[in-house]
């Protein structure tokens, strides 16, 4: 396998609703930052790729705008995938295993303020026996939170891990949302519910934003970056739709991935998880196996920001730059799509990849 | 270096304005099962899957690949979802084969899929305000004044586009799953079409389908044990380009100059004309037969349509062009690109029936999308490189 490793990331400072710039001026100067910091000419990259939603934007085709923002001129490789932004990388990381280019752009945006994001998600699900129901995004989370807590939980662990992350988010300046003085697990608890057993904060915010991240292989990461976060292990693994077809208490297709990407192999240092629902981080904890050395979610992680369609790519990103700056030797990423943790990516990065890549 | 690839079971849907016999799961397992059929192969054999379509709203269900992975049979496998406008079912197909160039999956099934009769595709491809003036109505609108552009450059006969209406839609009659099935299509009939969108009759414009596509992408090691012949992968290529900016060329597009001279070079091909035995281009509107002629490199620029006056792309010609019956016969659009694509791929393995091409030995698979800006082809040949 060709060692691939993040070389640059950037994000835009997610805002509720960016009412003053499309999808276009919100991407140009993410993809002209990564581009920068990379070191890496935009000429000279050999492959881009992105990630949206035409759902978000109400429009078909939400994706073809972005090309403005990369310069596709003369024309470029150049492929879209209607799913998070982490899937593009991978399908990036894929490309660059051929040998013949060495570097490439993954960018991800989301207008979320555009609609109304809980109902535009609920479109995800199966359109002829669920969807008419008219369950929303939260509610089918709300739902898994249920089967959750009945599997042995406790509420005061939700309250936890948004505690954590809201606190985690104070250091974040790509955060949303973050903890106010005083707030700890304890006040969470005396929230009052938005969707039992989900309170506001058990939920993630609506975020518009975007963001970029520049791969390079072999020689070149090592050229143009100075501590390179190799790509080690990298998969992702889907499970079956039916919400009622799988365990919601526990994340299957998580586990198979991080098997695949051998997050077990050493120690992990970091770990950014996107768990959009507080009582998703518990589950994908346990998936992966992590224990309690582990940092989890250092930027807050979804709960802080949580740009649809980025939001998996900006874990990357985030863990990435853990390991480039020298806090993490080893961090893990995750992503996910779809309800109730349906499909989910690991990646696994290192700051030394002579490990090997699998 | 990348892996050999190659094509070991395509599979397609009987094409249809409205498939209310099938859901969306339905009309996917519908290909699905034909291609791995072909391959003898079943779900269980299968390491990933890429699903490709176009945009969401032409169902109404958002990201539906998610609520297709049981039918698909990818629960507990990658699943990739690939969107890149009409160019899609190409696209799709090479990224699923680069997954197996990339050594990374030994078969890969890809499947994609239109059901316009659940919208209505014309409106759902007309922006509305406040992406763009209400000045359109549907794509035809959009590339009719291409169209007009290139007739005045090259100097063409108005009777071309008719010309390649009648060719593909006769192309049809021997395709059992076209959508299109005009027994007495003419020159006449085709002439007598309403005018939808000057030059473009009713005639000559493509229909709005149901239907998927489906194909099983091997390993040299799993191709080499297959059932029947492989149709390997000789080159993969996407370029794109931005929809506008001056001095852009929108009726000769520089990604689709610079995507077949990308292609033509992996598979060694130095003279397409002479070496390319037939090619299934993504013709939706008549008169872009003539314009990727030339956009290809099958011929100079302002020549592309004596090359289809003379009907040397008919079936039997010099270089035929669209054997399926092309876009123009079946359109669900997501699953348009990718059908060109295992048409290439039928042909080279002997297997396309009625509409085979004595002899094709090498071919061309060509789709594009967006504003003519988004291009994906792969050359796939009989004989392992």
């Amino acid at each position: 396998m060709t060692d691939v490793a993040v070389v640059a990331f950037a994000q835009s400072v997610p805002v509720r609703a960016d009412e003053t710039h499309n999808e276009v001026e919100m991407l140009m100067p993410v993809v002209a930052d990564a581009i920068e910091r990379s070191g890496i000419g935009r000429k000279e990259i050999g492959f881009t790729v992105s990630g949206s939603c035409d759902y978000l934007a109400g429009a078909p085709f939400a994706f073809v705008a972005g090309l403005d923002a990369v310069g596709a001129w003369p024309p470029i490789r150049e492929s879209h995938v209607e799913m998070d932004g982490a899937w593009a990388l991978y399908e990036a990381w894929v490309r660059l295993q051929h040998g013949d280019i060495d570097s490439a752009l993954v960018y991800a945006f989301g207008k979320s303020s555009l609609g109304p994001l809980p109902d535009v998600l609920g479109l995800q699900l199966d359109p002829y026996h669920v969807a008419p129901l008219g369950i929303d995004a939260i509610s089918v989370a709300a739902l898994q939170a249920r089967a959750w807590l009945d599997a042995g939980h406790d509420e005061a662990e939700m309250a936890a891990a948004a505690a954590r992350a809201r606190q985690a988010a104070r250091a974040n300046p790509c955060a949303q949302v973050s903890a106010r003085d005083g707030e700890d697990a304890q006040t969470l608890l005396d929230e009052p519910y938005l969707v039992t057993p989900l309170r506001r904060h058990d939920c993630p915010p609506i975020s518009d934003g975007a963001a970029a991240v520049v791969l390079a292989a072999g020689d070149r990461a090592r050229e143009v970056c100075e501590r390179p976060a190799w790509i080690t292990g990298i998969d992702h693994r889907v499970e079956a739709h039916a919400l009622g077809g799988r365990d919601l208490a526990m994340s299957v297709s998580t586990r198979l991935a991080g098997e695949r990407a051998g997050v077990a192999d050493a120690p992990i240092d970091v770990a950014e998880l996107h768990a959009p629902f507080s009582h998703q981080e518990p589950i994908l904890c346990d998936a992966l196996a992590l224990g309690d050395g582990v940092t989890v979610n250092p930027s807050g992680g979804a709960l802080a920001a949580n740009v649809v369609m980025a939001a998996g790519l900006v874990r990357i990103g985030e863990a990435a730059t853990r390991v480039s700056e020298g806090a993490a030797a080893r961090a893990v990423a995750h992503a996910t799509s779809g309800p109730a943790l349906q499909q989910n990516l690991v990646c696994v990065l290192e700051a030394d990849g002579d490990a090997g890549t699998r | 270096m990348t892996h050999l690839t190659a094509v070991v079971g395509v599979g397609q849907t009987h094409h249809k304005s409205a498939r209310t016999d099938v859901s969306i799961a339905g009309l996917c397992r519908e290909a699905a099962g034909r291609a791995l059929a072909d391959a003898e192969m079943t779900y269980a054999d299968i390491d990933a899957v890429v699903l490709g379509k176009a945009p969401d709203m032409f169902e109404g269900v958002v990201m539906p690949e998610l609520y297709l992975a049981d039918a698909l049979g990818a629960a507990g496998k990658p699943l990739i979802r690939v969107h890149t406008a009409g160019s899609v079912g190409g696209s799709t197909a090479l990224v699923a084969a680069s997954l197996v160039q990339a050594g990374i999956h030994e078969r890969v099934l890809t499947v994609a899929f239109e059901k316009q009769s659940e919208s209505d595709a014309m409106w759902a491809l007309s922006r509305p305000l406040p992406f763009a003036p209400p000045t359109l109505a549907g794509a035809g609108s959009y590339f009719a004044p291409h169209i007009r552009e290139y007739i005045r450059r090259a100097g063409a006969p108005p009777h071309i586009g008719v010309l390649v209406a009648v060719k593909d839609r006769q192309n049809a009659l021997k395709n059992p799953y076209a959508h299109l099935h005009l027994d007495d299509i003419s020159v006449e009939k085709v002439e007598e079409s309403p005018m939808l969108w000057d030059p473009i009759r009713y005639l000559e414009t493509c229909p709005s389908s149901d239907g998927a596509c489906a194909l099983v992408l091997a390993s040299e090691a799993v191709a080499d044990r297959a059932p029947r012949p492989p149709a390997w992968v000789l080159g993969t290529a996407m370029r794109s380009e931005p929809t506008m900016f001056a001095g852009r060329d929108a009726v000769n597009p520089q990604a689709g100059i610079d995507c077949a001279a990308d292609v033509f070079a992996q598979a060694g091909i130095r003279r397409p004309l002479d070496e390319i035995d037939c090619v299934e281009m993504y013709v939706p509107f008549s008169w872009y037969e003539p314009m990727w002629l030339e956009n290809l490199g099958f011929a100079p620029d302002g020549e592309g349509w004596a090359m289809t006056e003379r009907g040397a792309t008919a079936l039997d010609g010099e270089l035929p062009v669209n054997m399926s019956g092309g876009v123009l016969s079946s359109n669900p659009i997501g699953a348009s690109g990718m059908l060109r694509f295992a048409e290439a791929a039928l042909q080279v393995r002997g297997q396309a029936g009625e509409h085979q091409v004595d002899g094709a030995r090498v071919a061309l698979g060509h789709a594009y999308g967006g504003g003519s800006q988004f291009f994906a082809m792969w050359v796939v040949a009989a004989a392992k490189p």
